[in-house]
């Protein structure tokens, strides 16, 4: 099985691949469009700021790549957030796989921004949360967040309900980062390179 | 619920823990990799890596170390001590280091703090901040410290948090050197005005003892995350019993058996 680890901008990716060795998984990181195109599975992890992300996609092309893949396409954090319409993220277009807005966690709610740690995920509707117990805790770092939507797959809850997890066809996306969730994020990205 | 984090700190020098009181006589509590993969397995949030010789010495972070524990542990780590450029934190967020922290580069500089958020995202910028009460012209007054703790500045940590977290901080912790090493239990007050401030989590660090400390930290403090060393590493408190403890009490903690 060919696995591509999509190679742009983004921060520590480093540790995704080294999530992907501990569970045995080989993998390819790599901005080449036909490498992509002929993976089985693809993963877009991200770290970093949406607007210059975005911009960066733009110009190497993959933001025409990204939407237009058959496989399975697993995003991460930032990476879910560009798969989604827009985000209130220096008011960026993003990708719009997902057909909902990622929007700023409000200031009013008393809650502090980022909202980083360990929450509990529920009303698991994927194939990715196969075997996690019920309220996994996974480990968020992040000031945007997607609300629930009718792609909602898993949800999470601070301030307000918002999208742990959101899944259309073959696109499959995650609020937190399952490299560093422990064993329930390394059961996510098994679940995902176990996908048919 | 978002929980309240538990973690364990290696003061790491040549890739081995060390711990001392008051920052000074070490004394080995082992491996720095294995050491934190044994916590990663009982149940710790989060682990801080601070290479306690490099401010001092001026000698270069430790990428090798970062690298190996990265590749072994699968939960979130910090890693701190004598950062001062934006090629240091690139090198090691990219051995995979989740964050850094920075202190006194932070204090000579403060433009740094801004400059690595713009770069890398707040998310993964720590300020650290050492902190004393001492006599100044004011009175007594909660003053940063640099060099470990060793070396006073003109900076009162109070308003310091709050510039931190406007120059774009995503996290701080905070540690007393007044209760660090006496595991008289932490600087309740000072945490509680420095977290009610602010709008970014911090952690609290210096002086737990006992498993009460954390609770009162959590609750009394405001604090969004408990840190501690010789008490974990010396097995005066288990990392199991003491999440325990807090769930019975009531407080947002996760669970991992």
């Amino acid at each position: 099985m060919k696995t591509v680890i999509i190679k742009y901008n983004a921060g520590n990716v480093q540790s995704v691949m080294y999530a992907l060795d501990r569970i045995g998984a080989s993998y390819l990181y790599t901005d080449d469009e036909a490498e992509i195109r002929s993976a089985d599975k693809v993963i877009f992890p991200g770290v970093g700021e949406a607007s210059t992300t975005m911009s960066y996609l733009r110009n190497v092309g993959l933001d025409k790549v990204i939407p237009s893949l058959k496989q399975p396409v697993f995003g991460t954090c930032v990476g879910m957030q560009l798969m989604c319409r827009f985000s209130e993220e220096n008011n960026t277009e993003c990708m719009g796989i997902f057909d909902v807005d990622v929007k700023r966690f409000p200031a009013d709610a008393g809650l502090k921004v980022p909202h980083m740690g360990w929450n509990n995920i529920s009303g698991y509707q994927s194939p990715l949360t196969a075997g996690l117990p019920d309220n996994a805790y996974v480990y968020f770092v992040h000031s945007y967040a997607a609300p629930v939507c009718e792609y909602t797959v898993a949800m999470c809850d601070y301030a307000l309900p918002f999208s742990a997890m959101l899944h259309k066809d073959n696109f499959y996306a995650a609020q937190f980062h399952c490299e560093i969730s422990g064993n329930a994020g390394q059961q996510i990205l098994e679940n995902f390179l176990k996908l048919q | 619920m978002l929980t309240k984090r538990i973690i364990p700190c290696l003061d790491v020098k040549d890739g081995r823990t060390v711990k001392g009181v008051n920052f000074v006589n070490l004394r080995d509590a082992g491996d720095a990799v294995e050491l934190g993969a044994m916590y990663a397995a009982q149940g710790a949030d989060e682990l801080v890596y601070l290479d306690i010789t490099a401010t001092v010495d001026g000698r270069s972070t430790f990428i090798d170390l970062v690298r190996r524990v990265a590749q072994t542990i699968n939960i979130p780590f910090t890693v701190g001590g004598g950062i001062s450029s934006i090629a240091d934190v690139s090198a090691l967020l990219h051995a995979g280091a989740d964050k850094v922290s920075i202190n006194s580069a932070a204090v000579r500089n403060p433009d740094l703090i801004n400059e690595l958020s713009l770069e890398f995202g707040s998310q993964c910028i720590v300020v650290a901040i050492d902190t004393r009460y001492i006599e100044t012209e004011n009175g007594h007054e909660h003053i940063v410290h640099t060099h470990g703790g060793r070396k006073a500045t003109e900076i009162r940590s109070i308003p310091w948090a709050k510039e931190v977290e406007e120059r774009g901080a995503g996290e701080i912790l905070l540690t007393s050197m007044d209760t660090d090493g006496t595991k008289n239990g932490f600087a309740l007050e000072l945490t509680s005005i420095i977290s009610g401030n602010a709008n970014i989590p911090v952690i609290a660090s210096g002086g737990a003892g006992n498993m009460a400390h954390f609770y009162d930290v959590f609750t009394e403090g405001k604090a969004d995350a408990g840190l501690a060393a010789s008490i974990f590493h010396f097995r005066e408190i288990d990392i199991p019993d003491l999440k325990e403890y807090l769930k019975n009490k009531d407080l947002p903690i996760r669970m991992t058996r």
